[in-house]
């Protein structure tokens, strides 16, 4: 753990290393930019940082951006200055010539990958051998058990569903709008004076003011947050709602995503990443355990004890992509709406199987769930998604 | 040269300890001239830094409080619409010509300075404190950028004004929403943390000189303890000030000794109906027993 990198002995010295260290960090999902290597040298040399504690203190806070950064910063430290987690070296040296990205980080993050890559597992969608058969008349059973078999994203969503939901993504965001701003803008039907235009209008009539200039709040759109459960019997839709996601989350900078099943994870953060693929392997390695059993009530308690705090407000949707099938306690569900409520958004329900004949929402966790519910619609595919758009502008 | 060392100390001299990678952060802002972007939640102790800071540097603070529907006019500056409007009035009985009032009013005389505007006009460095800047909206972080690069303001009317000493920026945020990148790139980062318990017991001790050791620390595990329960507000560094302030005036030496008056100061602590309910005698009796 604590022995030093040995750094190949051509390189040229504390330049390459710095630069290597921070397309390291760019390898690995932060977002830097050459900026950054130029500032962290600076840096160094400002502060004159000779032990690893100091260049591990001076660094943190030029290369971090958030608290996620903060949390990876020092094993992704340790990895490239003090040699842990190195996996075949050689490989890595053997590539130097072809990249003029420093070898080791290149092993580091490919070790990475294969290790996502090993759990690919083999089921698809189409297998239809989860916990739902698409038939009206199928019973649906929410499965107690967690799913043991990581299931691996990259199956199910491609970069061409992403560029298809993010077009709608995009509609579906502007259809949220609040018109409650607090700014005013000059505009011609508004209800405010705007001082400063009627003063400068007013100079060119040598003080006398003729014309009126008004002001009015202007739209805003909404902060829109979504939670999906990818538990197996949501199995067959989940796929539509993460490419949703994926596309939302993308697009929209104010946007926050969550999956949830037996445990509530935010993958906001790794759908950010620049590199689609990528950000589908961090989430996928996000959702472990997905296509088990759901507890709904659990996870969202469990959001709006802590995530809804700090990024849902008077201005947020929050969409939940949810069947209803509950094996946790559904009281706990009724509690977590309520909450959720307290914090002035709406909140809509997305359930696939509403679109079914004659389905009606019996079951504990749709009973409880209703009266706190601004819309419960139906959506299984992105078209339904699409379709939904005029009902969410009238919100 | 001052070492990050040497400003933790100062720091601790007027009263705040600052951790290593604290000290760290706010030493590189000051020697490289960039904002500071201090996140964490509420009550560690963020907008104390800058307090802390211009203290330390014998300078002035400026702060910028922000908040939804913050815009150019509340933050950067604005005209004074009713004194135009009287001077205008006035020049026109006097006969002056349009072109000589026009330049009369837009000058200096009739500009309202806001904190933005304020900061980058002083003649000592300042230290400028943009308090919870996730609250804004994300035109004013535009807004923001401009000013945080190139430290100049563009009024239309008067031209461009620059910087006379370039200002100390510290932005904090409560995490409330993702800032924008282009704002992240812009500033040192720092994640504030709750600080352990030596460091509390420290500032505790650095507030309240007086208060007994054996009791200082049976105040900070109790909250440290508080903490760990299911509260909708977690009590912040400030409240456990307010907490130690109040024991102190009712003359508590021991937490256990006297439950009444334990219960009463928990309003500094605990500030919804709901954690009150929570944390009954018997619940603050068995952590203060726990922190003893």
């Amino acid at each position: 753990m604590s022995r030093v990198t040995r750094f190949a002995a051509c390189d040229r010295g504390l330049i390459d290393r710095v630069t290597g260290f921070i397309s390291h960090l760019r390898l690995n999902g932060m977002r830097l930019g050459i900026g950054e290597s130029s500032f962290a040298l600076e840096s160094l040399s400002v502060m004159d940082a000779f032990d690893i504690a100091d260049v591990r203190r001076v660094l943190r806070p030029v290369c971090t951006g958030c608290k996620d950064d903060v949390e990876r910063f020092d094993s992704l430290f340790d990895a490239f200055w003090l040699d842990s987690g190195r996996v075949r070296t050689r490989v890595s040296c053997s590539r130097k010539k072809e990249n003029s990205v420093p070898s080791l980080t290149r092993g580091l993050f490919e070790s990475d990958l294969s290790d996502t890559g090993q759990i690919r597992s083999t089921q698809t969608i189409s297998d239809g051998d989860g916990d739902v058969e698409s038939g009206g008349i199928g019973r649906l059973v929410g499965s107690r058990v967690n799913s043991l078999m990581r299931k691996d994203l990259r199956d199910l969503v491609t970069p061409e569903t992403i560029a298809e939901a993010e077009r709608v993504a995009q509609k579906i965001g502007a259809a949220f709008r609040d018109r409650r701003s607090r700014r005013r803008i000059a505009s011609r039907r508004g209800e405010q004076l705007h001082f400063r235009r009627t003063i400068r209008k007013g100079l060119s009539t040598g003080g006398e003011i003729l014309h009126f200039v008004k002001k009015r709040r202007p739209d805003r759109t909404c902060k829109i947050v979504v939670l999906c459960d990818v538990s197996g019997s949501m199995a067959d839709y989940s796929r539509v709602f993460l490419a949703f996601m994926a596309g939302l989350v993308r697009n929209n900078g104010q946007a926050d995503a969550y999956l949830f099943h037996t445990q509530l994870v935010r993958i906001t953060e790794a759908l950010r990443d620049k590199d689609m693929l990528r950000a589908i392997g961090r989430m996928s390695l996000l959702a472990e355990g997905f296509g088990g059993g759901t507890k709904i009530g659990e996870s969202l308690y469990e959001f709006a004890m802590t995530y809804a705090r700090r990024f849902v407000d008077g201005r947020s949707v929050v969409l939940i992509f949810s069947d209803g099938y509950d094996t946790g306690d559904s009281t706990k569900l009724g509690d977590a709406l309520s909450r959720l409520r307290k914090r002035g958004c709406r909140i809509i329900w997305l359930n696939p199987l509403k679109s079914w004949d004659c389905y009606e929402p019996i079951s504990m966790g749709m009973v409880t769930a209703g009266p706190y519910l601004d819309l419960l619609a139906a959506a299984g595919t992105l078209n339904d998604l699409m379709a939904l758009e005029p009902e969410f502008a009238q919100l | 040269m001052l070492t990050w060392t040497d400003l933790q100390n100062s720091l601790r001299e007027v009263g705040y300890i600052a951790s290593d990678d604290l000290s760290v952060a706010l030493q590189l802002s000051l020697v490289l001239g960039r904002p500071l972007l201090l996140e964490g939640v509420a009550g560690v102790g963020k907008t104390e830094v800058a307090r802390a800071l211009a203290n330390a540097q014998d300078t002035r603070l400026i702060r910028l409080q922000c908040y939804e529907g913050l815009d150019a006019a509340q933050a950067i500056y604005e005209w004074n619409y009713q004194r135009q409007l009287l001077t205008i009035r006035a020049a026109a009985e006097h006969g002056e010509t349009g072109a000589t009032v026009e330049t009369r009013i837009f000058s200096n005389e009739f500009l309202l300075e806001r904190p933005l505007l304020a900061a980058i006009t002083q003649e000592k460095s300042p230290v400028l404190l943009i308090d919870e800047i996730d609250r804004a909206d994300e035109e004013f972080e535009a807004y923001l950028l401009e000013i945080l690069s190139d430290y100049q303001v563009t009024v239309p009317e008067l031209g461009t004004i620059s910087a006379t000493s370039q200002p100390i920026v510290i932005l904090t945020s409560n995490a409330t929403r993702d800032l924008s990148d282009a704002l992240r790139r812009r500033c040192l980062y720092s994640y504030v943390d709750f600080p352990d318990h030596d460091v509390e017991c420290e500032i505790l001790d650095t507030h309240h000189p007086g208060l007994d050791a054996r009791l200082t620390r049976q105040i900070i595990g109790f909250v440290r303890k508080l903490r760990e329960e299911e509260l909708e507000k977690v009590p912040g560094i400030a409240e456990t000030l307010d907490f130690a302030a109040a024991l102190a005036g009712l003359g508590v030496s021991d937490l256990t000794e006297n439950p009444a008056a334990l219960q009463a100061s928990l309003t500094t602590l605990l500030k919804t109906q709901s954690d009150r309910a929570h944390i009954t005698t018997e619940v603050s009796q068995r952590i203060a027993g726990r922190a003893a």
